[in-house]
């Protein structure tokens, strides 16, 4: 079917735009590069940020992996995947260490990533600020600025309510010193997986912003002296493949209150127990 | 027009484009770090890296500059009938292609503003020598460090202090490309 389309979909003045946002958006890590974001065949809030991101990198080549939560076998993630299987001919796998290319909503994989991966991030709202600040004009000039006082204020204000800091995702991270950026609603569990050896690349579609980071880029989680940024997740273990390491999703069984909690990543579950790791709930 | 203005584009763009593409942001990703890139012909005295790198980023939408022996009739004409890049002068350029000296002083380009730091001149310098040897490149990128045999210090260790305002450089030689973004320090 692919010779119905340009090879992944996009076409190349498109393409071209949008590669010479990634480079700007690479020379200046974790700042906010606009880009003039297609409609694509699935609707605002299904990945169409990372989709064009992924169909501006892509090479015939690649193998494609997509997550979404974690999971590969999704409706968004299964459909993703398919769509660029279909338009660039490219091999898809669910196994994270073959892929070259991961587009992913809102996790980062258990295996650590390595030279010569690239991870897409799809993001909703990629304006750290925007909800302390409405105005575009003004983030934009709090950014020009380096003008952060406002977010540390918030995190403030959840110690005061809360007694720690209460936000549990899209956590915000100071990269390389200057530009605070929104990681896209990862758990901030992730936030330290940040600081990687692969590219990473940030597309978000409805709101037409492009940003990066480089390999190997510091990346720091906001946080205070007195209450330090801590990677939390649920305190158990997996009960199917009884990782205690991995983030996992808390997950109803029946109508009588039972629950169990699983790894988010499948990829990484179902490879543990293919080498015969058992948890407590597994069958 | 010459003959030679219609041919040494690429001969199959999304694909080449693509792989150009690639070759070029793991350059800029990874300061520091040569590779290959292939697929244009363009004509002398451009090299086949700084083709391949117009063809993939230029279009009529950006404006480019070509500095000193880089501005040839022959050159214009394979530009423009390629890429449909209007030429223009250092002030107005997206993208500017040249010999270092030529391109030379780097204060005309545009290096973006506080709020739009990304609407800054992208330099495409054509370089004698191209290797992973010499100035000491530390920033976001790198594990560690790098080296990469830059034409001189003084300018890229200014640019990189005006960050997160600067230009951007691709060094090409024959068939092989470097990049250097403003974000890398020098020295």
């Amino acid at each position: 079917m692919t010779e119905h389309y340009n090879f992944a979909y996009l076409d190349e003045q498109t393409k071209r735009m949008i590669r010479r946002a990634l480079l700007k958006a690479l020379a200046v890590p974790g700042y906010q590069v606009p880009f003039a974001s297609r409609e694509m065949p699935m609707p605002y809030g299904w990945g169409t940020g990372g989709v064009q991101v992924t169909a501006a990198v892509l090479v015939p080549e690649d193998r494609l992996k997509v997550i979404d939560q974690g999971a590969d076998d999704t409706t968004n993630a299964v459909s993703i995947r398919a769509f660029f299987a279909r338009t660039a001919g490219v091999a898809t796998t669910e196994a994270t260490a073959e892929a070259t290319v991961i587009q992913t909503r809102h996790r980062i994989p258990e295996v650590t990533l390595r030279e010569g991966q690239i991870l897409v991030y799809q993001v909703p709202i990629p304006e750290p600020l925007r909800f302390l600040e409405p105005s575009e004009v003004e983030t934009r000039r709090m950014h020009a600025l380096e003008d952060y006082g406002l977010m540390h204020v918030k995190l403030y204000e959840d110690i005061s309510r809360h007694g720690h800091i209460a936000t549990a995702y899209a956590y915000p991270v100071r990269v390389a010193g200057r530009y605070v950026m929104d990681p896209s609603p990862i758990p901030k569990f992730d936030n330290p997986k940040m600081e990687m050896a692969a590219i990473q690349l940030f597309g978000a579609g409805r709101e037409q912003r492009i940003y990066a980071l480089p390999p190997h880029t510091p990346v720091v989680s906001l946080d205070f002296e007195d209450h330090p940024f801590e990677a939390s997740k649920a305190d158990h273990a997996c009960g199917l493949c009884g990782a205690t390491d991995s983030y996992l999703d808390e997950v109803i069984v029946d109508d009588a209150g039972g629950r169990m909690f699983v790894c988010s990543d499948t990829d990484y579950c179902g490879s543990r127990q293919a080498a015969g790791h058992k948890g407590k709930d597994a069958a | 027009m010459q003959a030679e203005t219609l041919t040494g584009g690429f001969a199959d763009a999304p694909h080449d484009a693509a792989h150009a593409f690639r070759a070029i942001m793991e350059a800029m990703a990874r300061p520091g770090t040569i590779h290959r890139i292939a697929g244009a012909q363009p004509p002398a005295p451009l090299s086949v890296a700084a083709g391949a790198v117009l063809l993939t980023l230029c279009d009529p939408e950006t404006a480019l500059h070509l500095a000193g022996s880089a501005d040839t009739g022959a050159v214009r004409d394979w530009v423009t009938f390629h890429c449909g890049a209007p030429l223009a002068g250092r002030g107005q350029a997206a993208f500017a292609l040249g010999a270092w000296p030529a391109l030379l002083p780097l204060g005309d380009y545009a290096i973006g503003t506080p709020e739009y730091p990304d609407r800054s001149a992208t330099l495409i310098v054509e370089v004698p020598v191209l290797e992973a040897s010499g100035a000491r490149l530390t920033g976001p990128g790198i594990a560690t460090e790098a080296a990469l045999s830059l034409p001189e210090t003084a300018a890229f260790q200014a640019n990189a202090r005006a960050f997160p305002l600067g230009l951007d450089f691709i060094f090409t030689c024959g068939d092989r490309l470097a990049a250097l973004p403003r974000s890398t320090r020098i020295g």
